[in-house]
């Protein structure tokens, strides 16, 4: 009796709040809203940054101290206070040499890793806390764990379950350890939608039965659909994926604030929750995508373009070299580079910014246009050119630098295709029709570094920009093409 | 506290949440996901207070596999992004 005393005054659950813990989480929660705010420009960024270590050390000092391990008899329970940090600091040596060593172009994988484990994280404490509701002051002396709490346990378990099988998924084909094309099950719409309504009917009949049974179901269930909703999904619709998955993991941890009465973990669930689905919805618009078309899945099924390639005409394009582009760049009063997810696979970005770096010298004004879906995740494209120390106030986005390709002397496009494909505004039929596209038809000349004139981009669709007046296409490897260009800047300079 | 006033913060934070992501930058949107995703491990709380508790075995390691996964995501997460936003530099004049 002792023992649940200690506990439930020290877990301030529903009988006793401990007012200092209650604020400190407040605090902490605040800390939270501010690390993203800094978010807003470069400059407060690393602030901000600062602020959630600090409210993170916050809440998790506040739960230390309010929920120390005790012995049955009441006393401090040493081991359980070392393997308690024992257990963080093997997060901390793990975690830290993943931040490390992970390369920017890996930044998509790495984070839908990072949300499986949340999800998985979340799962582990929903399911510790079915098993000892006592210690989380959501039960009664019977052991009858509230109503409430079991609707929260049962929400948090199952977004926590899906969060980690689907990122798991996400993570796989991001990482290239299972193909990036869907897997389309036979009656996948039914086998979904069935399952979602068994969770959401166990959850409900979970509030009048605790068993073991149902709260494992549960669990199970959601595991599977998780994996059931991602495999269908292709490699072009990542970029949503991982920022629903950001979401998921922010409700995951919402609900399990509403089990434990937190406020830190309310204010964060919140916060990520609504932050992954602003990035979803940022990412749908940028492809003319529904949300419901990109979960339904499929898109990019069609790899095999390079067949109704074959019967089509072929029509006249003009082929340039890396001395014809650098002459042509080293005369352009603006120079606009269009960089796409193939130039960071072919490590062009140093190589590219180096070009850039040339030209300015011979007082070009070179600008960076990037596509929202340029890269494999939102502001992914950015990361990379920051890695090769792109100047952040020489890369614009979209709706910012669109009207300027009209003054433009030369638009550069590099590893992109479909983002600057006019048919997405012209061709109903287009699978891109709609997207939002650079338009890099409007400047004089557009310089198109192409690996070859066969491949067509993720969607599978020719681009008239290859075929245009003022358009040379320059084929080989980003990353060599850049080199010569540099080499023949260079040795025009001298 | 009761279920109304959790709700309120709740919901109040979604609008919070709301405005203060649409002000990001999109230049910072992938240190956005990765900071998310070190303060979502704010789960370690739940961790936390299962590895401390007493009663059951299975509840305690159950919490200190959490408190494991938490803090990777916590370090892991804070630290990748300090390391993306050290890059960004601006036009030196």
């Amino acid at each position: 009796m002792d023992i649940q005393a200690i506990l439930s005054a020290a877990t301030g659950g529903h009988g006793a709040v401990n007012p200092y813990a209650a604020i400190a989480y407040l605090v902490a929660g605040i800390l939270f809203i501010l690390a993203l705010r800094g978010l807003s420009s470069p400059e407060t960024a690393q602030s901000g940054n600062r602020f959630g270590m600090i409210g993170m050390t916050i809440a998790v000092v506040t739960t230390l101290l309010t929920h120390v391990p005790v012995t049955l008899e009441g006393g401090l329970d040493t081991i359980g206070l070392g393997e308690i940090l024992i257990a963080i600091g093997i997060g901390a040596v793990i975690g830290i040499v993943m931040a490390r060593r992970i390369a920017m172009t890996a930044m998509p994988q790495l984070v839908a890793a990072f949300h499986s484990l949340v999800g998985l994280a979340a799962v582990a404490v929903a399911a510790a806390a079915y098993l000892n509701p006592l210690a989380f002051g959501i039960a009664d002396a019977a052991g009858q764990i509230h109503v409430v709490s079991r609707v929260e346990m049962g929400l948090g378990i199952a977004i926590g379950a899906i969060t980690f099988s689907g990122s798991v998924i996400a993570f796989l084909k991001l990482n290239g350890n299972m193909s990036g094309s869907p897997i389309m099950l036979p009656g996948r719409h039914i086998i979904n939608l069935g399952t979602l309504a068994a969770i959401i009917a166990l959850t409900a009949y979970f509030t009048q039965d605790q068993s073991p049974w149902v709260f494992w179901t549960i669990t199970g269930l959601s595991f599977a659909i998780g994996f059931l909703l991602i495999i269908p999904i292709g490699g072009a619709d990542m970029p949503v994926v991982v920022s629903m998955l950001n979401s998921y993991s922010g409700w995951a941890a919402a609900a399990m604030g509403f089990t434990l009465g937190n406020t830190a973990m309310i204010i964060t669930g919140a916060l990520v929750g609504s932050s992954g689905a602003i990035l979803s919805y940022i990412m749908c618009r940028a492809m003319n995508r529904s949300f419901i078309s990109v979960i339904a899945g499929g898109f990019g099924a069609d790899d095999s373009g390079g067949a109704a390639g074959g019967s089509k005409e072929q029509r006249p394009w003009k082929p340039g070299s890396a001395e014809d582009a650098a002459f042509l760049m080293s005369q352009a009063e603006n120079v606009i580079i269009v960089p796409g997810y193939g130039m960071a696979v072919a490590q062009a970005q140093h190589a590219l910014r180096e070009m850039a770096d040339q030209l300015k010298k011979e007082g070009v004004n070179v600008k960076y246009a990037i596509h929202p879906v340029a890269g494999r995740m939102p502001g992914h494209m950015n990361v990379l050119l920051a890695e090769a120390n792109v100047p952040y106030d020489e890369v614009f986005e979209l709706e910012d630098i669109n009207g300027e390709f009209a003054q433009a002397d030369v638009a550069f496009v590099i590893g992109a295709n479909d983002v600057t494909n006019p048919a997405a505004k012209t061709d109903k039929s287009s699978p891109i029709y709609g997207m939002p596209i650079l338009d890099v038809a409007n400047a004089k000349t557009v310089l198109f570094v192409k690996r070859s004139m066969g491949g067509v981009g993720y969607a599978g669709v020719d681009n008239d920009v290859f075929y245009m007046d003022q358009t040379m296409m320059l084929l080989g490897d980003a990353k060599k093409m850049a080199d010569d260009i540099v080499k023949a800047l260079s040795g025009s300079g001298h | 506290m009761d279920f109304i006033s959790i709700f309120s913060i709740f919901i109040l934070a979604c609008f919070v949440g709301y405005f203060v992501v649409w002000s990001v930058t999109p230049a910072l949107h992938t240190p956005l996901m990765s900071v998310t995703n070190a303060i979502s491990s704010v789960i370690i709380v739940g961790a936390l207070i299962a590895s401390a508790a007493a009663g059951s075995a299975t509840s305690k390691w159950l919490g200190l596999a959490a408190v494991v996964m938490a803090s990777i995501n916590i370090f892991g997460g804070f630290a990748v992004t300090s390391r993306m936003l050290a890059m960004y530099k601006k036009k030196e004049r």
